[in-house]
C-alpha cells in the first residue's frame, strides 16, 4: 500500500491546472483571458489522457484511500467529458454575460477533482472530502453572476443547505465509524459481514449518509433547493449542476451502498423504494407547472435521479451496469440541451420562459432539431439513449421482481412526456413572438451540440458498445 | 434468384434514403421534394410487390426472415428479426400503398414542404417495421417512434385545435404503451433463454416451457391489451381519436384511419391472442361487449355529427368495433373476416378521407351545411364519393361486404346475440352514410360558393382510381388475399381451440 502516485495522477494535473489558472490570470492581458478556457480544457484533455492510459489497472492506491478499477475509470472518463463540455460551452458565455475567466474555469477544475475523488474513494473520509472540494467550488460557481439578485440567492440556498447535508453526511459517517471501527470501505464491509447483529448506530450512519447523498443527488424528499438553486446559477453552472455533480453523488452511493453496506441491502432498498416513488413522482408532476425552462429542467433532472434510483434499488449487476448507461445517455442529453437553452437564452438570460422558444423551430433548424432530439431522448421515445437507458434500469428492477417499481416509473415517465412535448410544441406549433434579439451560436457551443446529437443517437441505436462497457465496469 | 429474405430490411432502406435525399433537397424546392418522396414511397410500393409474388401460402411460419443480433449485453439479447406472415403480409402491401397515396394527396401542403416529407417517409419506416418486427424490443422501437413523426404531422399542419389533437394522441397512445414495455420487459424475465423473440416466446408458452401464474397471466394480457385498445381504439378509450382525425392534414388522417387504427388489430392478434390465449378467452365477453357498445355508439355518433370529417372518424370506431368483435369470436370465418376487414377499412375510409380532403382544398369547410347539390358541380367527385361511400357501408360487391360478412357469419356461430346487435350496426352505418351523403349531394345548389367548383382534376383522379379498383377487386374476388392468409389465421384459431373446452361449439371450416 504505498502512495503511488501515477494513480492519482489525474486529479493532480487538475489541480495543477486550477492553480495554474489562478497564476496566469494576472499575467493575461484582459481581451485574451479567454485562452484561460483552452488552459483549462488542455488540463482535462491531459488528464483524460492520464485516465486512460490508466484503464485495466486495479487493486488499493493511495495509502489504501483510493480505488483503482473499471468502474472508477469509466466514471473519471464520463465526468472528465461533462466537465469538458461545459468548459466549451462556457467561455462565449463568460464573455456575452461579462464575467471572469480566470476563477471560473479554476473553480470547476476543482470541482472536477472532486467528482473524480468521489467516483474513486476507498475511505469515507476520501469520499467526504471529495464531495465537499466538488461543493464547495460549486457554492461560488452558482453564485458567479455577481450582483444579479437570482444568482446569489441561488448561491445562498445550496450553500445553506448544502453545508446542512454536508453535515448530514459526515455525521453519518461518524456513526457508521462507531460501529465498524474504520472508515475504509472493505474493512467496514468485512466488520459488517462478520457481525450477527447490528448496531443501531449502523443504521443511522447509513439513514444519514443517504440524506447527505441524496441532497447532492436531488432525490426527493431532499430536492426542495434544485429548482431555485438550477434558475439562479449561470446555465453552464446550472449543466453541471445537473450531470457532473448530481453523477457523482450518484455513483458514490453507489459504492457506498453497494461495497460498504450490501449487507443491510434490504434495509436500504425500502428506503430507496420509497424516495425512488416520490422523486419520480415530485420531479415529473411539478415539472409539468413550470413555464422557465431551466426550472422544468431542474424537475426533469429530479425525475431522472428517480430513474436511476430504481435501476440502484434494483441491487443487481444488470442495475448497476444499466445506472452507468444511463448516466452517459443522461449526460448527453441534458448537456445538450442546457447548452441550446444556453444560446437561446442570450444576453442577460432574458429569454428562459418556455414561450420563449415559440416559432424557433423553423427560424434556428440548428437548435430546434438538436433540443427537439434531446427532450424527445429525455422523454424516453426510442432510438435515442434516454429509451435505451430506461429500458435497462427496469429491466434490472424486474430481474429483482420489483413489479411495482417498474409500473409506477413507467406511469411517471408517461406523465413526463407532456412536458417534454411542450417545449417542441412551441418550438415548432406555437404562434409566432417578436424575434428579440438574434441568436448567435458560437462554434465550439455547435460543436458541443452536434457531438450530444449524435451521441444521443449512436446509444439509442448501437447501445452494445457503451453497455458493454459499463458491464466490464462493475466489478463488484 | 433474388435473395428473398432481405427484401423487407430492403423496404425500410428505400425509405432511409429517401428520408435522406429530402433531407438533402433545399427546402425552397418544393417539386423536388415532392417528386423525392414519391418516387421512393412507389419504389417502396412496387419492392413491396415482390412480397406478395414470393409468398408461400402454404407455409404457417414466418417468411421472408432475417434475424441478426443487435446487442447482447450482460444478459440482455436484443436481435434485429424480421418476417412476415399471411396476417401482417397485407397489412404491410396496404401500408405501402396508401402511403404514395397520401403524398400524392398532399400537394395542398404548401408550407414546410421538406419536413412535411421527411415525416411522412419517417412514419412509414415505423409503421412497416411494426408490420415486420419479430422481436419485442424491436417491435416496441418502431411502435414508438412511429408517434413522433405523426405527432408533428398533426400538430404542424394540422387545422385549428392541431396541437390540443396532437398532444393528446401522443400522450393516450404512449401512456397505453408503456405499461406494454412493462409486460415486455418482463415476459423476456419469464423466458428462460432470456430473450425478446415474439415467435420464440410464443411457441414456448403455448407448448408449456414457460408457465404464468394465473395472476400473471392476466396482468400480461391487460398490459398488451390496453396498448392495443387504445391504438384500436376500441370504446372507452376513443375519445383522442375523433380530435386526431379532424385535426390531421389529409394525409395524416388517411394514415391515421388506413394504418395506425389496424396497428392495434394487428397487436392483438399477433401477442393477446397467441400468447395469451386462456384469458382471451375468459374475457372474450366484456372485450366483445365493448366492442359492440363501439360499432352502436360510433355509429349513433357519427349519424348525428355536423362535420364530414367527424363523421367519418366516428364510423371508424364503429367498423374497428366490428373487427375487434370478429377477432375475439375465436373462429376461422370471424378472425379471417377481421383479418380482411382491416385492409378493407384501410382502403375504404382511407378513401373517405382523401375525398374529404379534396373538398376541403376547395372550400376550407367539412361542415355538411355548407354543401347541398354538389352533385350537379362536380359529378365525377359525387361518382367516386359514392362507389367509396357503398364500399364503407358493405354493399355487395364491394370490399366492405366480405369482411363484414365473414365476421357477422363466425360471431353468429360464436354467439348469435352478439351478431344480431353487431348486426344492427351496419343498418345504422348505411342511415349516417346515405344521409350525410343526400345532404352534400343531392338537392339544389344553395350555397353560391358552392357554384363554381372545379371538378376533380387528374391529380385527384390519379390518386382515386386505383384505390376505386382495389374496392372492387377486393369486393369480387377476395380470394386472391384470403387464400394467403388462411394458414396464418388457421394457426391462430388452432391456438385458441388448444385452451378451450371441448364442449364448446366448434366450426369446422369448410372454405368458400
Amino acid at each position: 500500500m504505498d502512495i503511488n502516485y501515477t494513480a492519482v495522477l489525474p486529479e493532480i494535473i487538475l489541480s495543477l491546472f486550477g492553480i495554474l489558472i489562478m497564476i496566469l490570470i494576472p499575467f493575461t492581458p484582459k481581451a485574451r483571458q479567454s485562452a484561460l478556457g483552452f488552459v483549462a480544457l488542455f488540463g482535462m484533455v491531459l488528464a483524460l489522457i492520464c485516465v486512460t492510459a490508466q484503464c485495466g489497472a486495479t487493486g488499493l492506491v493511495f495509502f489504501g484511500m483510493i480505488f483503482q478499477d473499471y468502474f472508477g475509470q469509466f466514471c473519471k472518463i464520463l465526468f472528465l467529458f461533462a466537465s469538458a463540455a461545459i468548459v466549451l460551452v462556457s467561455i462565449n458565455y463568460l464573455e456575452r454575460e461579462k464575467l471572469p475567466y480566470g476563477e471560473f474555469f479554476s473553480l470547476l477544475l476543482f470541482a472536477t477533482v472532486g467528482m473524480l475523488l468521489m467516483a474513486t474513494s476507498a475511505d469515507l473520509i476520501m469520499t467526504f472530502l471529495g464531495l465537499e472540494v466538488l461543493s464547495i467550488s460549486t457554492y461560488v460557481l452558482a453564485g458567479f453572476k455577481e450582483g444579479e439578485m437570482k444568482s446569489t440567492e441561488s448561491a445562498l440556498k445550496y450553500f445553506l443547505l448544502g453545508a446542512f447535508s454536508s453535515g448530514f453526511l459526515l455525521y453519518g459517517i461518524a456513526f457508521v465509524y462507531g460501529a465498524a471501527g474504520s472508515t475504509k470501505y472493505l474493512k467496514i464491509a468485512q466488520v459488517i459481514e462478520a457481525s450477527e447483529n447490528y448496531p443501531l448506530t449502523l443504521f443511522l450512519g447509513l439513514g444519514l449518509m443517504v440524506v447527505g447523498f441524496g441532497f447532492k443527488a436531488s432525490l426527493a424528499p431532499f430536492h426542495v433547493w434544485t429548482p431555485d438553486v438550477y434558475e439562479g446559477a449561470p446555465v453552464p453552472i446550472t449543466a453541471h449542476l445537473a450531470v457532473g455533480s448530481k453523477a457523482a453523488a450518484f455513483v458514490a452511493l453507489v459504492r457506498v451502498l453497494y461495497q460498504v453496506l450490501p449487507e443491510l441491502s434490504q434495509h436500504w432498498q425500502a428506503i430507496l423504494w420509497v424516495s425512488a416513488v416520490l422523486t419520480m413522482a415530485i420531479g415529473n408532476i411539478a415539472a409539468l407547472a413550470q413555464t422557465n425552462i431551466k426550472r422544468m429542467l431542474a424537475y426533469s433532472s429530479i425525475a431522472h435521479a428517480g430513474y436511476l434510483l430504481v435501476g440502484l434499488t434494483a441491487h443487481n449487476r444488470l442495475g448497476t451496469q444499466s445506472i452507468l448507461f444511463y448516466l452517459v445517455a443522461y449526460a448527453l442529453m441534458t448537456l445538450g440541451a442546457f447548452a441550446v437553452v444556453q444560446v437561446i437564452g442570450r444576453e442577460g438570460e432574458k429569454y428562459i420562459g418556455i414561450d420563449d422558444y415559440s416559432d424557433l423551430g423553423y427560424r434556428y433548424p440548428f437548435l430546434s432539431i438538436a433540443l427537439s432530439v434531446f427532450l424527445i431522448s429525455l422523454a424516453g421515445i426510442p432510438a435515442t439513449g434516454g429509451f435505451m437507458g430506461k429500458l435497462f434500469l427496469f429491466a434490472a428492477a424486474m430481474q429483482s421482481e420489483m413489479y411495482w417499481l417498474v409500473v409506477i416509473a413507467v406511469i411517471a415517465s408517461a406523465i413526463g412526456i407532456y412536458y417534454y412535448l411542450r417545449v417542441i410544441v412551441f418550438m415548432y406549433m406555437g404562434e409566432s413572438k417578436d424575434e428579440g434579439t438574434p441568436i448567435i451560436v458560437p462554434t465550439p457551443v455547435r460543436i458541443v451540440i452536434a457531438i450530444m446529437v449524435v451521441g444521443t443517437f449512436y446509444l439509442g441505436i448501437f447501445p452494445g458498445t457503451f453497455l458493454h462497457l459499463a458491464s466490464k465496469a462493475v466489478s463488484f | 434468384m433474388l435473395e428473398t429474405e432481405v427484401l423487407l430490411t430492403a423496404l425500410l432502406l428505400i425509405l432511409a434514403a429517401g428520408a435522406s435525399m429530402v433531407a438533402f433537397v433545399p427546402s425552397r424546392k418544393i417539386h423536388l421534394l415532392r417528386g423525392t418522396a414519391l418516387f421512393f414511397t412507389t419504389l417502396t410500393f412496387l419492392c413491396s410487390l415482390l412480397l406478395v409474388s414470393h409468398f408461400d401460402s402454404e407455409i404457417d411460419t414466418m417468411q421472408f426472415v432475417q434475424d441478426i443480433s443487435w446487442f447482447d449485453v450482460g444478459g440482455l439479447h436484443v436481435r434485429y428479426h424480421v418476417g412476415i406472415d399471411g396476417i401482417s403480409l397485407f397489412l404491410v402491401i396496404l401500408t405501402t400503398f396508401l402511403v404514395p397515396v397520401a403524398v400524392l394527396a398532399s400537394w395542398s401542403i404548401e408550407e414546410k414542404v421538406k419536413s412535411y416529407m421527411f415525416f411522412m417517409l419517417l412514419l412509414e419506416v415505423g409503421m412497416i417495421g411494426v408490420f415486420i418486427s419479430l422481436d419485442l424490443i424491436l417491435f416496441y422501437v418502431f411502435w414508438e417512434v412511429m408517434l413522433v413523426p405523426m405527432y408533428f404531422l398533426i400538430g404542424v399542419w394540422g387545422g385549428e385545435r392541431r396541437i390540443y389533437a396532437a398532444v393528446k394522441f401522443f400522450i393516450y397512445t404512449m401512456a397505453g404503451s408503456l405499461l406494454m414495455l412493462a409486460a415486455i420487459i418482463s415476459l423476456y424475465f419469464f423466458n428462460e433463454a432470456q430473450n425478446f423473440d415474439l415467435v420464440e416466446i410464443t411457441q414456448k408458452l403455448s407448448s408449456g416451457e414457460i408457465v404464468l401464474s394465473p395472476l400473471a397471466e392476466r396482468l400480461l394480457f391487460l398490459a398488451f391489451f390496453l396498448a392495443f385498445a387504445v391504438k384500436v381504439p376500441l370504446f372507452p378509450f376513443h375519445t383522442w381519436l375523433p380530435d386526431a382525425h379532424v385535426e390531421a392534414p389529409t394525409a395524416g388522417s388517411v394514415l391515421l384511419a388506413g394504418i395506425l387504427l389496424k396497428m392495434g388489430i394487428y397487436g392483438l392478434l399477433r401477442f393477446c391472442l397467441p400468447m395469451f390465449p386462456a384469458v382471451s378467452v375468459q374475457l372474450a365477453p366484456a372485450i366483445s361487449l365493448l366492442a359492440i357498445i363501439g360499432i352502436i355508439y360510433g355509429a349513433l355518433v357519427a349519424m348525428v355529427q355536423p362535420d364530414i370529417k367527424k363523421l367519418v372518424a366516428y364510423s371508424s370506431i364503429s367498423h374497428l368495433g366490428f373487427v375487434v368483435l370478429g377477432i375475439f369470436a375465436f373462429n376461422f370465418q370471424s378472425i379471417e373476416g377481421a383479418t380482411y376487414q382491416m385492409l378493407n377499412h384501410g382502403v375504404s375510409t382511407g378513401a373517405l378521407f382523401l375525398l374529404v380532403g379534396m373538398i376541403y382544398d376547395r372550400r376550407h369547410t367539412h361542415l355538411i351545411e355548407d354543401f347541398g347539390g354538389l352533385a350537379h358541380v362536380m359529378p365525377c367527385y359525387a361518382a367516386f364519393f359514392m362507389v367509396i361511400a357503398l364500399s364503407s357501408i358493405g354493399l355487395p360487391g364491394l370490399n366492405g361486404f366480405v369482411g363484414e360478412f365473414l365476421i357477422l357469419q363466425g360471431t353468429f356461430l360464436e354467439n348469435a346475440g352478439r351478431a344480431a346487435f353487431a348486426a344492427s350496426g351496419i343498418v345504422l352505418s348505411a342511415v349516417y352514410m346515405l344521409w350525410m351523403y343526400q345532404r352534400v349531394f343531392m338537392g339544389t345548389l344553395q350555397n353560391e360558393k358552392n357554384l363554381a367548383l372545379p371538378d376533380l382534376n387528374w391529380r385527384e383522379i390519379l390518386i382515386l382510381v386505383p384505390i376505386v379498383i382495389l374496392a372492387l377487386w377486393m369486393g369480387l374476388y377476395s380470394s386472391t388475399f384470403l387464400r394467403k392468409m388462411d394458414t396464418s389465421v388457421q394457426k391462430v384459431v388452432d391456438r385458441i381451440e388448444h385452451v378451450r373446452e371441448p364442449q364448446i361449439y366448434r366450426v369446422e371450416y369448410s372454405g368458400h
